[in-house]
């Protein structure tokens, strides 16, 4: 019995091995803000979430098969809920017995087991009602095969099959074994009989009259005292608890395959009540085939921003159709790793069906998303900071293919500008005669100018904007890059590294006229793209 | 209880006894000078690991105090000494399990066990430790006071009378034997009167019956500390069947509930210190490096190290069976400042913290790493390494680096340690180089002790208190490593592309790898 939401011929593979960069994916996207939200404070949701929104699809089709899936679940809603709970509480329904029966005793195992049995058959019903309910209100292929293989495999004389033997496993007349001597007399080799045999009994008695100095006589309802009895029982019933605890082990795998098939669309349904919430657009987006390199958005937003924070996130729109490279430079500070963010988790959202937040998006599919940011320095340091991206970037190299995302986050400036320059390009290159989609954001003004100069027509060149008053707005704007980036303005603004009272030696130090003119620059940008 | 433990016992190992000392107690630049792992590492699982872990974090300007501990250090490398301190330090651990263990106990008669145990083995150990202790020749005065005060504890008549009870209850309760037998509900216990063993005459009475090997059906149980209420009613019996030895235990216990003395057991939490270290001290000499006793000076700047290394650095690589590459550096009259340049991974950062760590050390009176070293006694280590993004309050990395230099460069003073290593590494270069100028004008100002790491060369040429330093490679091989920093004039080569080269990263190289 399968259920196949996210694949219409397969189960999605939970066990697989995480890829080698998905962590640096999780960590760049701050794509745990987004999981906690699809989580919505359910462990498992989470798992299943990462692993989906990670393995990432390259086919259109698949795709989809997904979208209709998730449209079906956002118009039955509840009932997907509904659906989803039963199989949850199937689950619970058997881990709060486990806390009963820890000892494992065969005679244990197989009164869990059967409790274990009992209440998965009431889930099983309801959920065969669910599917009685509702299989006309399912317009996916995906739901629709759900709704019918469970009424097909569920079906009634099924029910009753099931009913008997669980009576039968009672023993209500007690247990019938037979087993044979040891050498040594002591029983061993027990097999049970079916209910109905003529009852036997086993027993043994030792004799032994020992010396009495001091005694103690244990109650007969005391477990201890009655452990031989017990013991012997336990004995013939092996067998048949393995193979009830085992039917019940196969039930429970059935309702967590239910599970982890149906967990993707709830964490969805999470995550969308939790955009719509904050007011952010959500739409599905249109998946391309991967040439030729199409992108476009509208109001695109960071969706871990929009989780993070009570105000309202900036959006952007942007037009790179036929533009396999961006390239996004500007202030500090101004949305530029926001903007690239948000691309990262479109795509990601996009190629495993999910809608997208924004008020429009298509893009062509990639083999994978790639993330190379920033980061700490290397656990073992033995490497430099350089030397630290390289390696992070053959990392991706090794695991890229054709038409692969890359997303570059202030790369390659572990070493100086000019050098930190020539790196970048000769990998950028690379990439775009591979046919990678490549967004960069940089404040290299040499390394951003090259490719002005070299790809003006296959580049987009965004830039963070600033409003009036040079506070960013968030919002990037197409743009060339400018010969300047706005450090010294900060600088300024914090009152500079001496002492900030007044007259106090050092004060105003080296304030001269590099950060005048450094200033001045600045200004003639905003006022140039005033005019411009 | 032992001598004198109602006041305060008239020895330390940590510093001259009386004297109040002035400590500098911050953890902040720990983890960029990774010497909080290293901390975490050498006390993980001591006693009071909390408390002894913070005496590391606890620095002095004091040289005397330096030099007293140097002295304890010193009287710890006679291995005589050290196998003592060793052998006492297990003991004790021992001593404080059982301890524990007693504690958790419902039992009366297996708590008075484990006390019972406990007090034997502190006798055996305290006994011994001054044996050990009286033949040899001490040097510090914080041994030699201890060994005073151990030498009249361990003389005493209560340490005497300790030692002769817990051997009498020793012998008392392993001489004793029972039998209990199982009938149905009814459990009997009685004295063991010399049965032989049933389970052999059945085997011999079937054994013609026996035609080849047998399973075992013997099931096993693990044992637990505690005790179930079958076990409880037996052990009751027992008592009841050998009065005499139980009331002695329990007189014991009664009597000698606190024969931990505090003055030995303050001298055992103090030894952590010192054998915590030394340990690590051990491990990193057998692995061909050398430490030293550094001369320690609060006043002067002068510094001059040989062979020294990054402590942290070292222990990973010589466990993974690397080698370590050492350095020295030296500032003359006038000299306060390292701008470190050149190639990248080229051991810049580790001399950085090389920097940060040797003066950490030296202010706990702790071995540095280096064959000599003469170093400054600072106030506070301001580190400024690259920090991972925090995007949470929209602060751009930028700000917040600006932010944290500014913190330092306004709360060092002319006694402070900075640590600077490539901040401003997210603006362009000519914000690099013109920030990068007014963090090092302050610096200078400040005449405090500095390493700045940095690929902007004009910085290594600001004043004369500016000392530069570059990282090496092998001549006629650029993306080799020498791991060496040496004085010389920056050169602005980074040999970025070389180092791209290595990892198959130039244009060529990536259209062969993705097909």
């Amino acid at each position: 019995m399968k259920a196949h939401l996210l694949y219409p011929d397969r189960d999605f593979d939970f066990t697989a091995e995480p890829g080698p960069l998905h962590d640096d994916l999780v960590i760049d996207l701050e794509l745990a803000s987004v999981l906690r939200a699809m989580a919505a404070g359910d462990r498992f949701l989470l798992d299943v979430s990462r692993s989906v929104l990670l393995e990432s699809l390259d086919d259109v089709g698949l795709i989809l098969y997904r979208q209709a899936v998730l449209s079906d679940c956002i118009e039955q809603e509840d009932t997907v809920r509904g659906l989803y709970a039963t199989v949850v509480a199937a689950l619970q329904d058997k881990r709060g017995l486990f806390w009963g029966i820890r000892s494992g005793s065969p005679r244990t195992n197989l009164s869990g087991a059967i409790t274990q049995l009992e209440g998965f058959v009431v889930r099983l019903r309801e959920v065969r009602q669910v599917a009685d309910d509702h299989l006309e209100h399912v317009r996916s292929e995906g739901l629709r095969n759900l709704f019918e293989s469970i009424r097909r495999d569920l079906d009634d004389a099924y029910f009753e099959i099931l009913r008997g033997h669980l009576r039968r496993l009672h023993f209500q007349n007690g247990v019938f074994m037979s087993g044979r001597l040891d050498r040594d007399n002591t029983g061993i080799d027990y097999v049970l009989h079916s209910p109905g045999t003529k009852r036997r009994r086993w027993r043994e008695r030792v004799g032994l009259a020992p010396r009495t100095s001091y005694s103690f006589t244990v109650p007969p309802r005391d477990e201890g005292a009655n452990n031989e009895l017990a013991d012997l029982e336990n004995r013939g019933l092996n067998h048949v608890a393995n193979a009830a605890a085992q039917a019940a082990d196969h039930i429970e795998s059935y309702f967590t395959m239910l599970r982890a098939e149906l967990a993707f669309y709830v964490a969805c349904l999470n995550l969308r009540s939790a955009l719509l919430e904050r007011g952010a657009p959500v739409v599905f987006p249109v998946p391309l085939p991967s040439e030729p390199a199409r992108f476009t958005c509208g109001d695109l937003r960071d969706t871990a921003l929009v989780l993070q924070t009570a105000e309202t996130v900036v959006g952007n729109d942007v037009d790179a159709d036929d533009r396999p490279l961006v390239l996004v430079t500007g202030a500090n500070s101004g949305g530029k790793s926001t903007f690239l963010r948000s691309v990262g988790l479109a795509q990601l959202m996009l190629q495993c069906g999910m809608y997208v937040t924004a008020s429009s998006y298509s893009s062509s599919v990639h083999s994978a998303v790639f993330t190379h940011f920033g980061r700490e320095e290397d656990e073992s340091m033995r490497s430099g900071r350089l030397d630290d991206e390289l390696r992070r970037m053959s990392v991706i190299v090794d695991a890229a293919a054709r038409h692969a995302l890359v997303l570059f986050n202030e790369s390659f400036s572990g070493t100086n500008e000019r050098e930190g320059s020539e790196i970048g390009r000769q990998i950028v290159e690379a990439l775009l005669e591979r046919d990678a989609a490549v967004f960069f954001v940089t404040h290299q003004f040499d390394f951003a100018d090259g490719f002005r100069r070299s790809r003006p027509s296959t580049t987009r060149f965004l830039r963070a904007e600033r409003a009036g008053d040079g506070q960013p707005s968030y919002r990037l704007v197409p743009a060339d890059p400018l010969p300047t980036s706005f450090a010294v303005d900060v600088y300024r603004r914090i009152g500079g590294f001496a002492d900030a009272t007044p007259g106090a030696p050092g004060a105003g130090r080296g304030d001269g006229g590099a950060l005048h003119s450094a200033e001045q620059a600045g200004s003639d940008a905003v006022a140039s793209k005033r005019a411009g | 209880m032992g001598v004198g433990h109602d006041e305060t016992p008239a020895f330390s190992l940590l510093g001259p006894p009386g004297r109040v000392v002035a400590v500098h107690n911050e953890r902040e630049h720990a983890p960029d000078l990774r010497l909080d792992e290293v901390f975490e590492a050498i006390t993980r699982g001591r006693e009071d690991e909390e408390a002894l872990e913070a005496l590391f974090f606890q620095r002095t300007r004091d040289a005397e105090v330096v030099r007293y501990r140097h002295e304890v250090f010193r009287d710890l490398d006679d291995p005589a000494v050290w196998e003592a301190a060793l052998a006492f330090c297990g003991s004790v651990r021992e001593v404080l399990s059982h301890l524990s263990q007693a504690r958790a106990m419902r039992v009366s008669e297996q708590r008075q066990g484990w006390t019972l145990d406990a007090a034997a083995i502190y006798c055996a150990a305290v006994r011994k430790l001054a044996g050990d202790l009286d033949g040899l020749r001490l040097g510090s005065r914080g041994m030699r006071d201890f060994r005073r005060y151990l030498l009249e504890c361990s003389a005493s008549a209560e340490f005497g009378r300790l030692e002769a009870e817990s051997d009498e209850c020793k012998a008392a309760l392993g001489d004793l034997r029972y039998c209990v037998h199982i009938d149905g509900g009814r459990v009997t216990v009685t004295r063991d009167e010399g049965e032989t063993d049933y389970s052999e005459e059945i085997h011999s009475v079937f054994e013609r019956f026996r035609q080849g090997a047998v399973r075992s059906y013997l099931v096993s149980y693990r044992a637990w500390p505690g005790m179930t209420s079958v076990g409880q009613r037996v052990l009751g019996l027992v008592v009841r069947l050998f009065p005499e030895e139980f009331a002695l235990l329990g007189r014991f216990t009664e009597r000698h509930a606190g024969f931990f003395d505090p003055g030995v057991d303050r001298f055992y939490r103090e030894l952590q210190f010192y054998m915590s270290y030394r340990q690590l001290v051990d491990s990193i000499r057998s692995g061909g490096l050398e430490l030293c006793y550094p001369e320690v000076d609060a006043q002067s700047k002068e510094e001059l190290v040989e062979d020294t290394f990054d402590l942290a650095l070292a222990i990973k690589l010589l466990s993974a069976g690397e080698k370590v590459v050492a350095n020295d550096f030296h500032l003359g009259e006038g000299e306060r400042i390292f701008v470190v340049s050149g190639p990248n991974q080229g051991g810049k950062t580790t001399f950085a913290r090389t920097f940060g760590q040797l003066h950490h050390l030296a202010a706990l009176g702790v071995p540095v790493p280096g064959r000599q070293a003469r170093l400054f006694l600072c106030d506070r280590i301001f580190t400024h390494f690259e920090r991972e993004e925090d995007h949470s309050g929209m602060t751009g990395k930028l700000e917040t680096d600006l932010l944290r230099v500014q913190q330092t460069l306004r709360s060092a003073t002319a006694a402070s340690v900075v640590v600077m290593n490539e901040v401003f590494s997210s603006t362009s270069l000519e914000d690099n180089r013109l920030l990068g100028a007014e963090a090092m004008g302050r610096l200078i100002e400040l005449d405090c002790l500095t390493v700045y790491v940095t690929f902007v060369d004009e910085l290594a040429s600001l004043a004369p208190s500016v000392v530069s330093m570059i990282s090496t490679i092998v001549p006629g091989d650029p993306a080799q490593r020498t791991f060496k920093v040496v004085r010389g004039p920056a050169n602005g080569l980074a040999y970025a592309l070389a180092l791209a080269e290595k990892y198959r990263l130039t244009r060529p190289q990536l259209l062969e790898r993705i097909p």
